[in-house]
C-alpha cells in the first residue's frame, strides 16, 4: 500500500513487537507516519494503541523489530530523549502539576534562567503569553494548573507539547476532555501544525472526528496491524469491521439456561460526577436482571460501565439518583455494607488495589466481607473460618499450598478466585463483576468463564462489566452497551455480534 | 528445619535476639542490672509506654498516627487529681459535687476517651490528616490542661491513689498488672475479634476494605477513642506515682511510645504489626535506657543511641522484608 506515495515516512515502524512477561501486547506491526499529515490510529481497548505510542516515544525501551526515523534507526533512552529528536507525546491522562502555574508547567525541565542562574519570569510569561494566545486561550499564565477547567488543561498540555517544536506529534485521546469549541479549535491548531510539516498521530474513539481532520488510518486489532489506508474513500462500517473483525479464537459460550424470577431491576439509574455536579458519569440507565442470567455490560473506556456498578453497590450515595428493586422490592442503597446486606457482592476492577489486602493470607481474604458469619459477639471462630475457606478452595480449584499463605504470592487467576469466593461466602443474590478477567493468563480466563456460568446456573443474578467483546459475547445472555454514559443499546445473545455492540459503543451524542 | 525456615524464624524472632543480646551484654557491663530490684524496676518504668503504645499500635495498624497522646495523659491525669481532691462545685446551684477515688479514674479514662473520640471524628468526618488532627489535639489537650491546673500541680493526692502507681499486689508492681492486662485484653482484640481484623484490613488496604463492606468511620474512630483511653490510663498511674499531677506531664510520649511501635516491628503504613512486637520495643527503649544509666552515659548521648537504635530497628525491618 502506499508505494505511490513520494513522500518519505518521516516516523517508521518496522516489524516491531513488544511482550509483557510472555504475553504479546503487539506482533509484527509495521506502521509510516509521514509529514505534514495527521494518521489515525484506531483500534478496540487492549488492541495495543498506547503501547505502540510508547515505544515511539521512549517509554518502552525493550522491544523487537525497528523504529526508524529520518531513516535512521532510533532507540530512546527515555520520554526526554525522544522529545529533544522531536517525537512528542500529549498523553491521555494529563502530566501537569496541579499546584504549579501555567507558565512553570510549560517550562517545567526546560526553564529560561537570567544571567545570575534565576529563573526569568518576564521572559518565561511573555513566551508562554505568546504560546495561549496562538492557541486562543485567553488566561493568564501564572494561573495554577488546579484552577483551570480540564478542557483547558487539555490546550496547556498541547501548548506544552508546540514549546517543544515537535516534529512528530502524538495525540491520545486529545478530545475525550474539550468542549466542541475547543475541538473545532484544537483542529485549527492541528491544520496549522500540518501546514508547517509537523506529522501528527491522533488517536481517538470519535470515528466522526477523524473523517474531519486524518488524513490517513491504522487500525490495530489485537496487537496487530489490520488495515490502513487513505481517510477519504474509507467508511464508518469499514473501519469498525477493520477494529472488531477478529477470528472467534474463544470458543467459550456460556450455556443457555431458563431464567428465573427478576432478581434486580433498575430503573432512571444516574450518577453524578462528584467533581461536577453537572456532567454525570451514568445517565438514566435503566435495565433488569433475571436468576441465572448474566447481563454484560460493554463499551469503551470511561463509558460509565465501572460506575453503574459502584452506583449500584452503594459507593456513592449522595450522588446517585434512581430506583433499584431486589426481587421486586424496592430499596435504598445508601452505603456498601447496605448493599451487601441486600445480596450483592462487587468483585471490583483491580483485584489487587480494590479487591485484596495483599498483606493477609487467604483464609482472612476469603471471609472479609462475611466476619459475622465465622464470628460471635466480636469474637472469631477461626476453626469455622478456615472450614469456610477450605470449602471454596475445593469448589473453585484455587490453587494454594496452604489456605493460610499469603495471597500476594498467588497466581493472578488464582487470586481473583479469591476475591470471588469472598463474594460467594457472603452468598449474594446479585454478583457484579468488573472486568473478571484483566490481567489473567488464557487457561485462567477458562476456569473464570465457566465458575461465572456454574454461579449463573445456581441462580445468582450476574453482572459482567468487560472491554474485550469476545468476553462479554461468550459469557452474556444479555448485553447493555453504553456511550458517553448512556444506555446505547440493549442486545439479546441471539442478536449480539461485536459489530453491532460497536456500533452502539461508538454513537455519539448529536 | 532447613536453613530457610531457620531464616524465617530468626527473622520473627529479631527483637527477643536483640532483647537477650542487650541483657546479656548489660549484665557484663554492670553488677546492678541483673538484680530483681532493677528488674522491677524497668518494668515499673516502662508499663506507662506500653499502655499508651498499645493504643498507638492500634491506630498505626490502621495507617494513622496519633500525637495526641502526651497531652491527653496530662489533660486525664490532672482532671482525676482535680476531681478526687477538690470535686466540683457549681456555685450558682450552691452545690458541690465531691468524687471517691473510683469516680475520679472514671473521670479521668473517660476524658481520653472523649478526646481520643474527637481526634477520631475529625480524621474521619473532616478527612484531617491524622498527624495534623492529632498534631491539633497535642496543642488543644496541653493547654486545657494549663488552664485546668493554672499551670501549678495537683499534689497530696492520698494513699489510695497513690497505691495505683506505688503499690505491689502478690508481688508484682500495681502499673504492672494494669499494662499487662492492656496487652493481654489488645492482644485478644487484635487476634480474635471482628474488630481486630477490621484494623488490619482498613490498614492494608483501605479501598479492598471498604469495597467489603467493613465501616471505615466506625472503626476509626473507635481505635482513637481506645488510644484515648489508655493515655487517660496512662495520665492516672502517672499522676499516682508522682502523689501529684502535673501540668506538662508526659511531655514527649508520644514520640517514645511511636518509638516503642515502630521498633516493635509494626509498619508505619499500617495493615502489620503485633501487639507483642510492640511490647518488646518498649522493652528494648526501657532496657536501653536503663542500661546506659546504669552505665552512667550522659543523658545527651542517651538520646543520640536512642535514635540510631530506631533507624537500626526500622532499617533491619526493611531489608527483611524485601528478602520476604
Amino acid at each position: 500500500m502506499d508505494k505511490e506515495n513520494q513522500i518519505t515516512p518521516l516516523l517508521e515502524i518496522k516489524n516491531v513487537s513488544k511482550d509483557f512477561s510472555g504475553v504479546y501486547a503487539l506482533k509484527n506491526v509495521e506502521l509510516q507516519i509521514y509529514p505534514g499529515e495527521v494518521t489515525a490510529i484506531i483500534g478496540e481497548n487492549g488492541a495495543g494503541k498506547s503501547t505502540l505510542m510508547k515505544i515511539v516515544s521512549g517509554v518502552h525501551k525493550q522491544y523487537e523489530g525497528r523504529v526508524l526515523l529520518n531513516g535512521e534507526e532510533i532507540n530512546f533512552k527515555n520520554p526526554k530523549d525522544a522529545a529533544e529528536k522531536g517525537i512528542v507525546i500529549i498523553h491521555q491522562e494529563l502530566n501537569l502539576i496541579p499546584y504549579l502555574s501555567i507558565t512553570e508547567n510549560l517550562f517545567l525541565g526546560k526553564e529560561i534562567t537570567n544571567r545570575a542562574g534565576l529563573l526569568d519570569y518576564p521572559k518565561m510569561n511573555k513566551k508562554a503569553r505568546e504560546l495561549l494566545a496562538r492557541l486562543q486561550l485567553d488566561i493568564n499564565p501564572s494561573t495554577t494548573l488546579n484552577q483551570l477547567r480540564v478542557g483547558h488543561q487539555q490546550i496547556v498540555e498541547i501548548a506544552k507539547a508546540l514549546l517543544m517544536e515537535s516534529k512528530v506529534l502524538i495525540m491520545d485521546e486529545p478530545s475525550s476532555a474539550i468542549s466542541d469549541n475547543e475541538v473545532k479549535l484544537l483542529f485549527e491548531i492541528i491544520r496549522d501544525l500540518k501546514s508547517k510539516g509537523v506529522a501528527i498521530v491522533y488517536i481517538s474513539h470519535k470515528i466522526n472526528e477523524l473523517f474531519e481532520i486524518a488524513d490517513r488510518f491504522a487500525v490495530l486489532r489485537d496487537g496487530k496491524n489490520a488495515g490502513s489506508g487513505s481517510m477519504e474513500g474509507a467508511t464508518r462500517d469499514q473501519l469498525i469491521k477493520m477494529m472488531v473483525g477478529r477470528d472467534l479464537r474463544d470458543s467459550f459460550r456460556k450455556d443457555e439456561i431458563m431464567h428465573g424470577e427478576e432478581v434486580l431491576r433498575v430503573e432512571n439509574l444516574s450518577f453524578q460526577n462528584p467533581e461536577n455536579r453537572r456532567d454525570f458519569l451514568v445517565h438514566d440507565v435503566s435495565f433488569s436482571l433475571h436468576k441465572g442470567e448474566v447481563l454484560g455490560i460493554a463499551g469503551l473506556m470511561g463509558a460509565g460501565r465501572t460506575e453503574v456498578l459502584e452506583a449500584i453497590f452503594g459507593l456513592f450515595p449522595k450522588y446517585v439518583s434512581g430506583k433499584i428493586f431486589i426481587e421486586g422490592k424496592e430499596v435504598q442503597i445508601k452505603s456498601i455494607s447496605e448493599a451487601i446486606a441486600a445480596g450483592i457482592g462487587l468483585v471490583p476492577e483491580d483485584r489487587k488495589l480494590q479487591g485484596l489486602i495483599l498483606s493477609m493470607n487467604v483464609v482472612m481474604n476469603s471471609t472479609l466481607a462475611n466476619l459475622k458469619h465465622v464470628s460471635r459477639y466480636g469474637f472469631l471462630n477461626k476453626k469455622k473460618e478456615e472450614e469456610v475457606c477450605s470449602s471454596y478452595i475445593n469448589k473453585m480449584k484455587i490453587k494454594v499450598a496452604s489456605p493460610k499463605m499469603g495471597v500476594q504470592k498467588l497466581s493472578g487467576g488464582n487470586q481473583q478466585k479469591v476475591v470471588i469466593a469472598k463474594w460467594l461466602a457472603t452468598h449474594p443474590k446479585i454478583l457484579l463483576l468488573d472486568e473478571p478477567t484483566r490481567g489473567i493468563d488464557i487457561g485462567a480466563k477458562a476456569e473464570i468463564y465457566n465458575l461465572i456460568g456454574e454461579l449463573a446456573a445456581r441462580g445468582i443474578g450476574i453482572v459482567v462489566v468487560s472491554s474485550e467483546l469476545p468476553e462479554i459475547l461468550a459469557l452474556s445472555d444479555k448485553i447493555l452497551v453504553l456511550s458517553e454514559s448512556k444506555l446505547t443499546a440493549t442486545l439479546s445473545r441471539n442478536e449480539a455480534g461485536e459489530e453491532e455492540i460497536m456500533q452502539a459503543a461508538l454513537m455519539e451524542k448529536e | 528445619m532447613n536453613t530457610q525456615q531457620i531464616k524465617q524464624y530468626l527473622i520473627r524472632s529479631q527483637s527477643i535476639i536483640a532483647l537477650l543480646l542487650m541483657c546479656i551484654v548489660l549484665s557484663f557491663l554492670s553488677d546492678s542490672f541483673l538484680s530483681s530490684e532493677n528488674a522491677w524496676n524497668v518494668m515499673r518504668q516502662i508499663s506507662v509506654n506500653v499502655i499508651i503504645s498499645v493504643g498507638m499500635t492500634l491506630v498505626i495498624l490502621t495507617g494513622g498516627i496519633d500525637l495526641s497522646v502526651g497531652s491527653i495523659l496530662a489533660l486525664s491525669g490532672a482532671l482525676s487529681a482535680g476531681m478526687l481532691k477538690f470535686g466540683t462545685e457549681i456555685t450558682d446551684m450552691n452545690l458541690f459535687i465531691g468524687f471517691s477515688l473510683v469516680g475520679a479514674l472514671i473521670g479521668g479514662t473517660l476524658s481520653g476517651t472523649l478526646l481520643g473520640w474527637f481526634n477520631g471524628l475529625t480524621i474521619t468526618r473532616f478527612k484531617v490528616p491524622p498527624f495534623v488532627a492529632t498534631l491539633a489535639m497535642l496543642t488543644i489537650a496541653r493547654g486545657l490542661t494549663m488552664l485546668l491546673t493554672g499551670g501549678f500541680p495537683i499534689t497530696s493526692l492520698g494513699d489510695q491513689m497513690a497505691f495505683i502507681g506505688t503499690g505491689w499486689f502478690l508481688g508484682i508492681p500495681m502499673p504492672v498488672w494494669i499494662s499487662a492486662m492492656i496487652v493481654v485484653a489488645a492482644i485478644v482484640l487484635t487476634k480474635k475479634t471482628t474488630l481486630g481484623r477490621h484494623i488490619y484490613a482498613i490498614g492494608g488496604n483501605e479501598t479492598a476494605a471498604a469495597l467489603s463492606g467493613i465501616k471505615i468511620r466506625k472503626v476509626k474512630m473507635t481505635v482513637y477513642a481506645i488510644a484515648g483511653a489508655l493515655a487517660g490510663i496512662g495520665g492516672i498511674i502517672v499522676t499516682s506515682r508522682l502523689d501529684s499531677a502535673q501540668p506538662n506531664a508526659g511531655f514527649g510520649f508520644e514520640l517514645d511510645s511511636i518509638a516503642a511501635v515502630v521498633i516493635g516491628g509494626t509498619s508505619l503504613s499500617g495493615g502489620k504489626g503485633t501487639i507483642m512486637g510492640t511490647v518488646q520495643g518498649a522493652l528494648i527503649i526501657g532496657i536501653l535506657n536503663n542500661g546506659l544509666v546504669l552505665l552512667n552515659v550522659s543523658p545527651f548521648w542517651q538520646q543520640v543511641i536512642k535514635g540510631f537504635v530506631i533507624l537500626l530497628a526500622v532499617v533491619i525491618e526493611k531489608i527483611n522484608s524485601r528478602e520476604e
